[in-house]
């Protein structure tokens, strides 16, 4: 039974122009295509890497990590406010240059210049190279060569993002499409409060969006908070999306629920009643300047009354989930191997004034914690199966679509580079 | 001896060991606790919430005084036993086998 308005087409799956057959997941299984995956996406699109505020002054900078785009890079705001970013690499050994005790951890901080561990080289902030030790050693040297390698940057409302393709010059704004454009204004300078997670995930990148970017098994995998009573109750109502859409390798879901306080109390388990406070979020939204219906036209698109939360899929690893009570979550996954990832998820509140605030803000990033904790062990149950290649047709529901469009956008990059890169059509 | 809490709190002394600056260091003492320990907890901290949300609700997170600052990361850790006693009926989220997520950041109070 349909609980909400579908499109005329009868789907979102036909209605988006999104296949309907059952599919593979042979590209969440393979070493091979992990390597093209890698070339074709990681080294070619804008990839979200952190927030300004994680640069608060001239010389902040912080390291990120992309096993897989195969480097490094370092991310600072010059003398001139500029955010820039580089390749994490000193240019007269090759050693990495900003690291703290353990070389593939992140690190972060404040500096003038950026000296080298080795041998003391020193670049500006800007990526000059400023001091060579003992240069009178070297032959011909010219320091004006040997800058740090710049990577692009660009900001989006806040988020940094990083490019690694030179040749690649669409612009940040225009690559985030028309969905990132509708979401634009929204105060997400006063989401200061951060509680930021990280997961080593045992299992391809895609197939842990894939679990967040359906509803569906929230009423099943996520049973075990409610009474058994409830749990039926719930399970039986299942799960529609108020509204999905696709632009470019972009989507967004629009779904109900997240309304605060729930209608049920019944529903509510005794510390969220005791802190008006849940996986939703707090119940009692802080003023972030702007009312539900004055948000940005794209977050709750349908300006549904039961709106409760907007997840929008940025291609290709960046989620963006926007919550009726004036808070925001983002999830990252960065890919280390075919079968593993890390993932980071990130709650952004409005700071709390008091000590209430600061616990139902508490409770609203622990239960993000709980049932992600569910969410990741069940992705390297899927791998290993996936992994057996004992079955290769799985089929999707019209509430999956936007799985079936993230893997087809993975796939069309993946052809797009062989194209580039072999001058023939490849065979897929 | 003075109590480690604000007046009206005292009964949480003999639970002062959950007063845990960091999620991550919270998490650890509920998943090497028993079930007889965290509902011990629960059952003297619990009411202890209920009964305090108007004091916490004016107490500023701006110069926080040192024992406001242990209750609230006793009720921190309250929050995360929480989900045990209410919902799991076990230390550990079920079925999380061997993963984890850790917090990397989070507020200094």
């Amino acid at each position: 039974m349909a609980h909400f308005k579908k499109p005329e087409e009868g789907s979102w799956t036909e209605h988006l122009k999104v296949d309907t057959e059952p599919v593979s997941y042979a590209d969440s299984t393979s070493p091979e295509h992990y390597e093209l995956e890698r070339e074709a996406i990681f080294k070619r699109t804008w990839l979200n890497v952190g927030r300004v505020e994680q640069l608060p002054r001239k010389g902040s900078y912080f390291t990120k990590e992309l096993d897989a785009a195969r480097t490094s890079v370092i991310v600072v705001r010059g003398t001139d406010g500029e955010v820039r970013a580089f390749h994490n690499v000193c240019r007269h050994r090759g050693n990495k240059l900003v690291w703290n005790d353990f070389p593939r951890e992140e690190t972060s901080g404040v500096c003038r210049q950026f000296t080298c561990k080795y041998h003391a080289w020193r670049y500006d902030l800007d990526g000059k190279l400023a001091f060579v030790q003992q240069e009178g050693e070297f032959f011909d040297l010219d320091k004006s060569d040997y800058g740090l390698k710049q990577v692009r940057a660009e900001v989006w409302e806040g988020f940094i993002f990083v490019n690694l393709d030179t040749e690649n010059t669409t612009p940040l704004r225009e690559y985030l499409g028309e969905l990132a454009k509708g979401i634009e204004g929204y105060p997400f300078h006063k989401l200061t409060q951060v509680h930021k997670y990280r997961a080593e995930i045992g299992s391809n990148w895609k197939l842990f969006i894939d679990a967040f970017a359906e509803f569906y098994h929230a009423p099943i995998l996520h049973s075990g908070q409610y009474t058994p009573d409830q749990a039926r109750r719930i399970a039986k109502y299942g799960y529609e999306g108020l509204h999905y859409d696709i632009d470019g390798p972009h989507s967004m879901v629009s779904s109900w629920g997240g309304i605060a306080p729930p209608h049920d109390r019944e529903m509510v388990k005794p510390i969220e009643a005791a802190l008006r406070s849940g996986l939703f979020g707090p119940w009692d939204a802080p003023d972030i300047g702007m009312t539900t219906e004055e948000l940005p036209p794209a977050i709750n698109p349908t300006r549904d009354p039961r709106w409760g939360m907007d997840s929008f899929v940025f291609f290709p690893n960046f989620m963006l989930l926007v919550w009726r009570p004036n808070w925001v979550l983002t999830y990252h996954y960065w890919p280390t191997s075919y079968n593993t990832h890390i993932f980071e998820g990130t709650c952004y509140f409005v700071p709390p004034k008091n000590a209430f605030e600061r616990l139902q803000q508490e409770l609203a990033a622990v239960s993000f914690k709980e049932y992600g904790l569910q969410d990741g062990n069940t992705l390297e149950a899927t791998q290993t199966m996936l992994e057996s290649g004992t079955v290769d047709r799985f089929p999707l529901n019209d509430q999956e679509v936007l799985l079936r469009h993230l893997h087809r956008s993975a796939e069309e990059h993946v052809r797009e580079h062989q194209r580039r890169t072999s001058g023939a059509p490849a065979a897929s | 001896m003075a109590s480690a809490f604000p007046e009206g709190f005292e009964a949480l002394d003999p639970f002062v060991d959950w007063a845990i600056p960091t999620e991550k260091a919270r998490y650890a003492k509920r998943i090497s606790s028993t079930m007889d320990e965290l509902d011990a907890f629960y059952d003297v901290a619990f009411p202890l919430l209920k009964s305090g949300t108007a004091y916490l609700e004016k107490t500023p997170m701006e110069g926080i005084s040192e024992p406001d600052k242990r209750l609230l990361w006793l009720f921190c850790s309250l929050v995360t036993v929480a989900f045990s006693v209410e919902a799991w009926r076990q230390p550990r989220v079920p079925d999380s086998g061997a993963s984890s997520i850790d917090a990397v950041l989070e507020p200094t109070v």
